[in-house]
């Protein structure tokens, strides 16, 4: 009776593993698809792609900013957009040679690390162009357009701005891991505080940074947020009320960190970095103060359109305030706390930088 | 040996004496056969059980050599095939929920079936094509060397998984469970990248100091977790992953100092190593595989040699059996756990020196990428037999190869390519979960209610 039972069960599994898999075999001999129904517009022939480095699409920074750029080049030119995500280090290679094979007109790589993958592959299709994200070759490559920023500028306006604006004389800011394109928004945060202080003969103070020894806190990673909040916990705890996260993703970390000590009672206030944070993470909307945008997917599309025309060239793009490639993004729900005076200062400033009137330097600098 | 013999034969007699039939009689059966597992593993309760049981680190033991690909095409093929059609169907399930065609055509369903289960068959398949494509063999390639490059970068990246692997299996069978292989391959990688880059000498001897470098870098790093845990009894899972840490962020330090940056430059990546420094490739340029992979082949026979025909291996097998029985044999167990765990570091060493020597040829922070801790899988998957975790460290490099082409041909997302990857892995490596899925395991005795087990024993019981 039980080994009956038995089989009528294991029965009914193998004859609906039977029937699932007839289902699949008679869909496959079924209806061919439909040609044509992708979803590409077929306007161009032009394929653009792209490979990220282990941060993937989704790290709320440089990948994705520019990831959200040839989506947009898709959109408006209809180009093909071939993407491939790398998880580790090892993944570089073989996905940039995968995509050339592929047949990609422009190949867009992202970070440093991908710097020795790309000049490989581009010497060895000397046909096919790339563009590469936040690294530049010296000496150039003649396929190899570098997109670069001098991030320190628009940063120099943060620092000024949270000088102005914070309640304690203290700010604070910190980085995710000691590279040039994170210390570049350290230096220019920094030397907007002392240009500040100078300025109004004041004395704000800055954590987590030292411009002259070129050392501070960091947590190690793009990854852990939780460490992110206990530094903006620590900075909170030593007096200070405006945090500058350099980190992606952990940057929420010091964004709940302060969301908490607002709950508390405390006038804080967040600078978020790389995108417009009031709207690229609206959790924070009001601890907002600004952003340091370095508009990335602006820069990708252009650099795309350039090529599909073809007007493609290795000289650099170097993102300034000048060319709108760094700015400071609006104040959004926190503008009545920005005193009129500090923001006609701030276009001033702006003004200064543009016309060279006004030097912003960092060790980390684009050398162009 | 031959003294044993009747008695074994007389145990053995005496099992196939007992009355069968009666409940309570198999019941103390099977209570003997755990029990028999337990004391294997326990000295008969003299000693902590050791971490891998002892029972699943010799595979060798009764029945011939236990791998992978026996058990495949041997033991219970029809299982595996199952477990195969398994992961491919539900991974095709997968990736059919992340295609945008299943999507659209999933809304009309009723009105049109045909094309929702068109979409999903076709978008399965592709993934699956696309695996295949991108790690053993491309028809379309314009040329056989491009049709079998795919089989080649399969073989490229498994070479660091099987030597790590092998590290990792050699430190199973002394029952040491080596979770450090990242950190040893990390400090390998260090000093291998340090000769290649900051010594400049001639072809071959430049090579052979990199590679010494490394397996030295890594057998020390091991080797210390073995003097560590000989000399204070100090765990070596603890010990293991702490190393690793260590070592990652050394590295990290290390990156941010001007020996190991490029000059003019200070991104955390080290210069290139040398031409004279990095591994040949052996079948020409247009390959990644390098010289790498024939070592791991000889590394590959050199642990089935130690372990299946040295005194040394011996000594690692009976210690990683019982420590206690060893010891009372007169087996140097400190000295076996030392000499285990620095050669495991050497093994996971060649991985570092083939990350930095083979495909890399440069440091950064992500030289281990995750290998250190997928040959933990592989080797385990291998049975942490030499030969099983040679064919597990192909099978993982192939899954990663094809990623490539399975995201770039077919759009589906990497996480869902490794969440389909590791379903196909959980269901080869665990049969009796299949066995369970497909209603094919033995029937277990339910301690059922007298009635029944009447009824049972009238119809013959097991099915």
């Amino acid at each position: 009776m039980s080994s009956l039972r038995a089989h009528l069960k294991r029965g009914s599994v193998a004859g609906l593993a039977t029937v699932g898999a007839t289902a699949l075999v008679l869909a496959g001999c079924g209806a061919p698809p439909e040609a044509g129904s992708g979803p590409t517009a077929g306007a161009s022939d032009y394929t653009g792609c792209i490979v990220s480095d282990s941060g993937g699409f989704d790290d709320q920074s440089f990948n994705q900013s520019s990831y959200e750029g040839l989506k947009k080049a898709e959109a408006d030119l209809g180009i093909k957009v071939n993407q491939v995500e790398s998880k580790t280090n090892n993944d570089f290679e073989p996905n940039l040679r995968a995509m050339v094979t592929a047949g990609c007109d422009l190949t867009l790589t992202i970070g440093f690390l991908l710097g020795d993958a790309t000049k490989k592959q581009a010497e060895a299709n000397p046909d096919s162009h790339f563009a590469i994200v936040d690294y530049s070759y010296n000496p150039p490559i003649s396929n190899v357009k570098p997109i670069i920023y001098d991030t320190a500028q628009a940063a120099f306006l943060a620092g000024y701005l949270a000088a102005g604006t914070t309640k304690t004389g203290t700010v604070a800011t910190f980085g995710g891991i000691k590279l040039p394109t994170v210390t570049i928004f350290m230096d220019g945060y920094a030397d907007g505080i002392k240009y500040y202080n100078e300025q109004k003969g004041k004395d704000v103070k800055l954590l987590g940074w030292n411009k002259e020894a070129q050392d501070g806190s960091f947590t190690g990673d793009f990854e852990k947020q939780d460490v992110g909040k206990q530094l903006t916990q620590n900075f909170l705890d030593q007096g200070a009320d405006i945090v500058m996260p350099v980190a992606g993703p952990v940057g929420k970390g010091a964004g709940s960190a302060l969301k908490e000590a607002k709950a508390a009672g405390k006038d804080v206030k967040l600078i978020w970095v790389d995108s417009d944070g009031y709207l690229t993470a609206p959790d924070y909307k009001d601890i907002m103060l600004s952003s340091v945008m370095k508009t990335m997917g602006e820069a990708v599309e252009a650099v795309v359109k350039d090529d599909t025309e073809g007007k493609f060239s290795n000289e650099p793009y170097v993102g300034t305030l000048a060319n709108e490639g760094v700015q400071l993004a609006p104040f959004h729900d926190l503008d009545s706390q920005v005193p009129a005076d500090l923001k006609a200062e701030l276009e001033q400033i702006e003004k200064d930088i543009i016309d060279g009137k006004l030097k912003v330097e960092s060790a980390a600098s684009p050398k162009a | 040996m031959s003294d044993n013999q009747p008695a074994k034969h007389a145990a053995g007699d005496g099992h196939g004496s007992t009355p069968s039939g009666k409940p309570h009689h198999k019941a103390s059966q099977a209570e003997e056969d755990t029990a028999a597992v337990v004391s294997v593993d326990t000295a008969g309760g003299a000693m902590e059980p050791s971490a891998v049981p002892a029972t699943a680190q010799s595979g060798q033991l009764p029945g011939g050599p236990d791998t992978v690909l026996r058990r495949i095409f041997t033991g219970s093929g029809m299982v595996s095939l199952l477990a195969v059609l398994l992961a491919l169907i539900i991974g095709g399930l997968l990736i059919a929920s992340t295609d945008a065609r299943v999507a659209t055509t999933s809304t009309y369903f009723f009105a049109r079936p045909t094309d929702f289960l068109s979409a999903l068959w076709d978008a399965a398949t592709r993934s699956y094509v696309a695996l295949f494509q991108g790690s053993v063999f491309n028809p379309r390639g314009n040329s056989v060397a491009a049709q079998f490059a795919p089989f080649m970068e399969t073989l490229t990246i498994a070479t660091p998984l099987i030597t790590a692997g092998l590290g990792v299996a050699l430190a199973f069978r002394a029952g040491l469970f080596n979770i450090g292989a990242q950190g040893q391959i990390i400090v390998a990688g260090i000093l291998a990248a340090w000769v290649g880059f900051a010594l400049h000498l001639p072809f071959g001897l430049h090579l052979l100091l990199v590679l010494v470098a490394g397996i030295v870098g890594g057998a020390l790093w091991g080797g210390l977790v073995g003097v560590l845990k000989a000399r204070t009894g100090a765990h070596e899972v603890i010990l293991t992953i702490m190393f690793n840490y260590i070592a990652l962020y050394f590295l990290r330090y290390l990156l941010n100092t001007p020996a190991f940056q490029r000059p003019g430059e200070s991104n955390p990546i080290s210069p290139i190593l040398d031409p004279t420094a990095v591994y040949p490739q052996i079948f020409g340029t247009q390959y990644r595989l390098h010289l790498g992979f024939i070592l791991a082949i000889g590394a590959t026979f050199l642990v089935w040699w130690l372990l299946n025909r040295s005194t040394i291996g011996f000594e690692f097998r009976a210690v990683g059996a019982n420590p206690k029985a060893a010891q009372t044999a007169g087996i140097n167990v400190s000295r076996s756990t030392i000499l285990v765990m620095a050669m495991a570091g050497a093994l996971a060493g060649m991985s570092g020196v083939a990350q930095v020597a083979g495909t890399e040829k440069v440091l950064t922070d992500g030289v281990a990428a995750t290998y250190g801790f997928d040959a933990i899988t592989v080797a385990l998957l291998g049975r942490s037999t030499p030969w099983g975790t040679f064919a597990a460290g192909l099978l993982f490099g192939a899954f990663r190869a094809g990623a490539v082409q399975m995201q770039i041909q077919t759009g589906t997302p990497i996480d869902i390519v490794l969440v389909v990857q590791s379903l196909i892995v959980l269901f080869i490596a665990a049969p009796p979960l299949v066995r369970a899925v497909f209603g094919l395991n033995p029937r277990r005795k339910k301690p059922a209610r007298p009635a029944k087990s009447r009824q049972a024993a009238t119809t013959g019981g097991a099915a």
